[in-house]
């Protein structure tokens, strides 16, 4: 074993400290038995209760969750047809076309995307167009993981598998997809965790009707930090971290492909 | 009627010609080996064969049908490539049942077929195995019977042994020979490597560059090669420049600049006039001291300059008068003697004149 400099434990320590001391205020915080965000008080439940009886809470909760597995369900679809014609037909181009929205700022995206709904598709802003501007960016995400999957495997395969009597339909539902299934679960968790948790192309797409968590949690911040947002930000936060999790035990390179 | 044949077949891509107005046409029960250097457009043919390739030009034919508009399943044969291609998430026994069951076969039946392939290839302990646990050889052996388990008219094998070791080689190749003779499928064997294609097919077909050199049974191209790369290609020979000086009764008489006249067999029907190279192999050359095998009518003097030992056979590199050098090949066939000659010895090269050949090309 090389011995490690006390300099880079250090570093990697601060930064973790950096990163999670602020979540773990929103955690402790919503336990919290005070209306305000001040001092500790004392242990409760309460803000969690309040939380379940917030009608506009669980409905943009319901919203959320409703966009994100249709989104999900849809983006992984498209995005392994994507990945496995990019692997299989070596295009140039359809690569960057398809992972271009994964590296596009986000702002840039939600603003060209309203335009569309509204100047090109003359869609009334709502559940469908958020709906749709998350299948957009989930897509990308998909094709990567799925295709990083493919480029392991040896090609001849494929072949093998026609060459034995198999259909092009069997040799995808036989081979081809048993063997990119723990890609495709994966692009699917991530593609839920990135739709649950969007704000800004949520903000530009979903008009003024619908409302998401993010949406939702930020329009009551805009009057104060209470500690039901505490709240609903820690089941957020939850859901996201098991996603994460599932998504990286279904496949290692989704650490990596994210980069 | 041939079992397959192509008829003037060409692949290019882009300006390269990959494989360049080939004809061929294979019989029923034959280990047909297509044999030729890397990139000489073998694998080309076999995809072609198989269907995952389209020639430009020219037809393939399988009982005299078009195969133009039959999709790769859907053509009795199967093919052994040379990365094995198992499907690495099914065990051993369902890869082997997986062309069975893309035919609908019973799964009784399957069950039984996939019990006999595995005994016939030896594996019947790794049914359950899962292919990335087996070795090298079993792997190969798993992808031989998976692609014989539902019989094909005709098997195509893409250098299957190129990744075996020597020894394990040796003994799949008499595996190999057993199998199709057992089983009496048609093989078509693609390999670069030419004593494995002088041991195991009925027929070679020499390749170069996209194009056949030579169609042949092992021996012919061997002891007679067609032109100068195939004699180049196949085993070790001594190719000598020369002019055909003249036709007598059945001999040829030879010129070789620096050396003379020599006598070689008329077997072509080339002109006096011609050049071309005198061929012969090292083992029909008589090598010994200067005074030996004065009563051959074609032999020279000559100083050995190198020698390779290989334990059966030592080879030696003899420089004559004019500066060529030839090589000779003597058995060690005598007890405790390992060669007969030192370098720097002074020796003599004879050979009858029924050995050896004169190519025009
Ligand atoms: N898809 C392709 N695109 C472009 N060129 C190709 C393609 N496939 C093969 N070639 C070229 O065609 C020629 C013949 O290739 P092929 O694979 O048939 O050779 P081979 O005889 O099987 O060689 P090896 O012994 O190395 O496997 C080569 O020059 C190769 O570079
Ligand atoms: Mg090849």
């Amino acid at each position: 074993m090389r011995k490690t400099s006390p300099w880079l434990w250090l570093s990697a320590l601060l930064v973790c400290l950096f990163l999670y001391i602020p979540l773990a205020v929103v955690v402790v915080y919503s336990f919290n038995d005070s209306r305000l965000n001040a001092e500790w008080v004392g242990f409760t439940w309460h803000w969690y209760q309040v939380l379940l009886h917030d009608e506009e809470m669980l409905q943009a909760a319901a919203n959320s969750i409703f966009i994100a597995i249709c989104a999900s369900l849809i983006a992984t679809t498209l995005g392994t047809m994507a990945g496995i014609a990019i692997q299989r037909y070596k295009l140039r181009l359809l690569p960057v076309l398809t992972i271009t929205p994964v590296a596009m700022p986000e702002i840039l995206l939600g603003v060209s995307l309203l335009l569309f709904f509204i100047q090109v598709l003359h869609l009334t802003l709502g559940l469908l167009s958020v709906l749709i501007a998350h299948i957009t960016f989930c897509i990308g995400f998909v094709a990567i993981v799925v295709r990083a999957r493919l480029a392991g495997m040896d090609e001849s395969i494929f072949e093998a598998a026609r060459d034995l009597g198999a259909t092009p339909w069997q040799t995808f539902r036989l081979i081809t997809l048993p063997l990119i299934m723990p890609a495709v679960v994966a692009g699917a968790l991530m593609s839920f965790t990135l739709s649950i948790d969007d704000f800004v192309i949520t903000f530009f797409t979903a008009g003024v009707g619908v409302s998401t968590l993010p949406l939702q949690i930020y329009s009551m911040i805009k009057i104060a930090v209470t500690p039901e947002v505490n709240a609903v930000s820690t089941l957020l936060m939850l859901l996201t971290l098991g996603m994460i999790m599932l998504a990286t035990r279904f496949d290692k390179s989704v650490l990596r492909g994210q980069g | 009627m041939p079992l397959l044949e192509l008829r003037n077949v060409s692949r290019h891509y882009g300006r390269l010609s990959a494989v360049d107005n080939v004809s061929l046409s294979i019989e029923a029960g034959e280990f047909f080996t297509l044999l030729g250097p890397s990139g000489c457009g073998k694998t080309t043919i076999l995809r072609m064969i198989a269907g995952f390739d389209a020639p430009d030009t020219g037809q393939i034919l399988l009982d005299g049908q078009d195969l133009a508009d039959t999709p790769p399943e859907r053509r009795p044969l199967h093919t052994v490539f040379q990365s094995y291609a198992l499907f690495p998430h099914l065990s051993v026994a369902e890869n082997i049942e997986f062309p069975l069951k893309m035919a609908q076969v019973a799964a009784s039946e399957r069950a039984r077929r996939v019990r006999e392939t595995l005994e016939a290839v030896s594996l019947s302990d790794k049914a359950d195995a899962m292919p990335q646990q087996l070795s090298g050889g079993q792997q190969q052996r798993v992808a031989l019977a998976r692609a014989l388990v539902n019989q094909p008219r005709l098997l195509l094998l893409d250098e299957p042994l190129a990744a075996l070791d020597h020894k394990l080689r040796e003994q799949m190749q008499m595996e190999l020979i057993g199998l199709q003779r057992d089983l009496g499928i048609t093989f078509v064997f693609v390999t670069h490597h030419q004593p494995e294609a002088l041991a195991l097919s009925h027929r070679i077909a020499v390749m170069n560059q996209g194009h056949v050199e030579q169609l042949d049974e092992p021996s012919k191209i061997y002891a007679a090669p067609r032109n100068r790369f195939v004699a180049h290609f196949i085993g070790d020979i001594n190719l000598l420049d020369c002019t055909l000086l003249a036709r007598e009764n059945d001999q040829l008489r030879l010129a070789i600049p620096g050396l003379g006249e020599i006598l070689a067999p008329a077997h072509t029907t080339a002109q006096p006039g011609q050049t071309g190279a005198f061929a012969i192999r090292p083992e029909q050359m008589l090598i010994g001291d200067p005074a030996q095998h004065r009563d051959l009518p074609n032999r020279r003097d000559g100083v050995v300059r190198e020698l390779l030992y290989s334990g059966d056979v030592t080879t030696y590199k003899v420089e004559l008068a004019n500066g060529l050098h030839i090589q000779a090949l003597l058995a060690n066939v005598k007890p405790g003697l390992v060669q007969f000659f030192e370098v720097g010895d002074a020796v003599s090269v004879a050979w009858p004149a029924d050995a050896g050949l004169f190519l025009d090309a």
